[in-house]
């Protein structure tokens, strides 16, 4: 008993520190960036904790730190409802209630089904829900007021990496590459989400020009199926479990999953508005916790079927439990008369890495999403939590990361984040003014 | 005496040819898509084994395969034995609420009734406020009438997107769609009705030097309430007709919800529910929207 007393303020009082210092160097950073180039050689020559010291006559560093770094507070809103969209992306905010995750950490929390994306941005800028489940490109899109009313949103935490596939119709089984795919009409669940640009890449890559060459339409998820069984469209970069569930249906087959584009891509995150992040500092941080425990929980692939049962009722997601635990085992028929095994077909990484951001953002440059100068950094961290979402793992005593940016690998191509204004001029097919 | 019996006739003639129509078509329904039973003849153990994965078929318990009834009920188009089955089923959890987003069916008929009576019995009573006004004052009337020329045709669905932006709130832009169908057919009307009611009324009550407001509830709106209740009418079908896509696309809970659910989970029994429960709904409301006319209207 008093050993364990004794562990937790140890624990607490390392991760006390920790947080102290990362708000002294924020607030470092920050003066020595605001400062002009002259005087910023001076202040940096002070050293970091010299400067801090110099710093916190003037600002209310103390006070700072003690709002940023409140110990677990009483929730000031114990009832919460959380958006989401009925997919395996999502599983962890999912599954968190049925399994009891809000609970654990104080909340009595519900979470309200959309039928589509921009039910869920509507519902999170008005106000409808308190958090909500997003495409990892939508709080920068709804921050930057691309397709939005402007509305700064947190993204405190990543729900899933991989875990989406292009899906064809059975009658396109001998398509092998982009090329075979042009005059096609496929299907994306929102503008600004992965899906669209992981597709827009794949196309481009192999020559296909994604606005010239084939047709992409807007369709909610759990629409797709539907449109593809009715032959509206060829097929799409979509979300599971409607690729697994295009397999069930007899009507499609998964020609590529979305891991062979970029393994380890974001797709699905966990947001709130600043707003109710600032009102409700310790509902926020409860929320966080439970969606970090969470989603450790569901990356362990012991888990996966208990998850698969919990997460399949009509109040959920609907569907048959076998589709779910083909897409959350990763082992499942590919609609062409096999069964693969692909442990990785779906996982779940609560990190927000910056540099994730930042490829999201070249990407909404590349496509005309975003027009004029773009400050990628500026914007990724901003949006992306990515170090405080650390803290929480530490809390919680999952591992941390060193750095918050690092770079990825897409179909082969390697990504800087520290080049990304290169890297958007890299790209021959593009729809830049 | 006979020309009662020819009606009895009559009437039992029609219930025959209903009853005979109806049975025709479940019973063709039935065959048409009846399905017969798995035969594994000509496929390799492989292919069974994969069928069995994806959940096509199923063991049974000879040790033989069959197929998945889990998923016949969400494939092609099912049967009148699946959708009786679907109905037992949802009627037996009628009134129960599992979790946020899956409430009984007695729920949704009662969240889709409030939300199209609250739009609905707003609608008529600001239609008919502002069609006495305009009926009783020619010269308002000529001045408004081109706008309501020009709004009257606009599907109520046309103004959601903006009514979701101004409002902000799903739950009130439902109400706001059905208040924007229920709107324009009472308001024409009564406008016409009150403007063509007899003079020699508006006369007599000016004689009798009733007050306005004597004048508006014993004169100007039983004299016009045949019209009056001929535009609710109308605008009770259009109002009925919006609600469901206002839910379909606002996603809130309700019966053109239901409906819209089951198609993206491609459960047509489902569908074919929530097609029903819509039609007795819409039948039921109708009834009693008739009921309540009768008291009001009178003949000449």
């Amino acid at each position: 008993m008093h050993r364990e007393e004794k562990s937790v303020k140890e624990h607490r009082s390392t991760s006390e520190e920790y947080f102290d210092r990362t708000v002294e160097q924020a607030v470092v950073a920050a003066v020595l960036r605001a400062a002009e180039p002259s005087r910023r050689q001076f202040l940096a020559g002070l050293g970091g904790a010299a400067l801090a010291a110099v710093i916190a006559e003037v600002f209310p560093l103390g006070r700072l730190k003690a709002f940023a770094a409140d110990p677990v507070g009483k929730p000031e809103k114990k009832d919460v409802s959380i958006g989401f969209i009925p997919i395996t992306c999502g599983t962890p905010i999912i599954m968190a209630e049925p399994l009891g995750f809000y609970k654990k950490h104080g909340l009595n929390a519900s979470v309200k089904r959309a039928a589509g994306w921009a039910m869920i941005r509507d519902w999170a800028v008005n106000k409808e829900v308190d958090a909500a489940h997003m495409l990892t490109p939508m709080p920068l899109a709804i921050t930057l007021g691309a397709g939005s009313v402007p509305t700064p949103i947190y993204m405190p935490a990543v729900e899933n990496i991989n875990g989406q596939a292009i899906t064809l119709h059975i009658k396109h089984r001998d398509a092998k590459t982009a090329a075979d795919m042009k005059g096609f009409r496929f299907c994306v669940p929102f503008d600004y989400s992965m899906h669209n640009y992981l597709l827009r890449y794949f196309l481009a890559e192999g020559g296909v020009h994604p606005d010239k060459d084939v047709q992409i339409r807007i369709v909610p998820p759990p629409e797709m199926v539907a449109n593809l069984k009715a032959g509206n469209v060829d097929g799409y970069l979509g979300p599971d479990p409607f690729n697994q569930r295009a397999v069930y249906e007899n009507v499609g087959f998964l020609f590529m999953l979305s891991k062979d584009i970029w393994d380890r891509h974001p797709c699905c995150a966990f947001t709130v508005t600043k707003d109710f992040a600032t009102r409700y500092p310790n509902t926020f941080r409860a929320m966080w916790r439970a969606i970090v425990d969470a989603t450790h929980y569901a990356s362990d692939p012991a888990h996966r079927k208990e998850i698969a049962v919990a997460i399949a009722p009509a109040n959920y997601l609907n569907q048959p439990v076998t589709v779910l635990e083909q897409v959350l085992t990763g082992t499942y028929a590919d609609g062409l008369g096999n069964i693969k095994k692909v442990p990785e077909r779906i996982d779940f990484d609560p990190y927000p890495w910056h540099s994730m951001a930042v490829w999201i953002l070249t990407q909404m440059k590349r496509w005309g999403h975003l027009k004029g100068d773009v400050n990628y950094k500026q914007v990724a961290e901003q949006v992306y939590l990515a170090a405080d979402c650390d803290r929480i793992a530490k809390e919680l005593g999952y591992p941390t990361h060193k750095t918050t940016s690092t770079s990825h690998t897409i179909m082969g191509k390697v990504f800087d984040p520290n080049q990304a204004e290169a890297y958007v001029k890299s790209f021959k097919i593009h729809s830049m003014a | 005496m006979a020309a009662w019996q020819g009606y009895a006739r009559t009437r039992k003639d029609a219930w025959l040819i209903s009853g005979t129509l109806l049975v025709l078509f479940l019973v063709s329904w039935h065959l048409f898509t009846l399905r017969g039973a798995f035969d594994p003849k000509g496929l390799t153990d492989e292919q069974l084994q994969l069928m069995e994965f994806n959940g096509d078929i199923v063991r049974t318990a000879e040790g033989g395969y069959a197929w998945n009834p889990e998923k016949e009920k969400v494939k092609g188009v099912p049967g009148p034995l699946a959708v009786l089955d679907k109905i037992y089923i949802e009627l037996g959890e009628a009134f129960v609420k599992k979790g946020t987003n899956d409430h009984g069916i007695a729920y949704l008929v009662l969240y889709t009734v409030t939300r199209f009576g609250a739009g609905f019995l707003a609608a008529s009573v600001v239609a008919i406020m502002l069609g006495v006004l305009l009926g009783l004052n020619k010269v308002l009337f000529q001045a408004v009438n081109p706008y309501i020329q020009i709004l009257k045709p606009i599907s109520p669905l046309a103004w959601m997107p903006l009514l979701l932006y101004t409002v902000k709130d799903p739950k009130w832009t439902a109400v706001l769609v059905v208040f924007m169908a229920a709107l324009w057919p009472t308001l024409a009307t009564t406008a016409f009705g009150v403007n063509s009611l007899r003079k020699d009324y508006l006369h007599v009550a000016a004689i009798l030097q009733l007050s306005w407001f004597k004048r508006l509830f014993k004169v100007i709106l039983p004299g016009a309430a045949p019209t009056i209740v001929n535009g609710l009418r109308i605008s009770f079908g259009s109002a009925l007709v919006a609600v469901v896509p206002a839910e379909m696309l606002l996603g809130e809970l309700g019966v053109g919800y239901l409906s819209w659910i089951e198609w993206n989970n491609l459960d047509i029994a489902g569908v074919i529910f929530a097609i029903l429960v819509v039609g007795v709904v819409g039948v039921v409301l109708d009834s009693g929207f008739n009921k309540l006319a009768g008291l009001v209207t009178y003949q000449e």
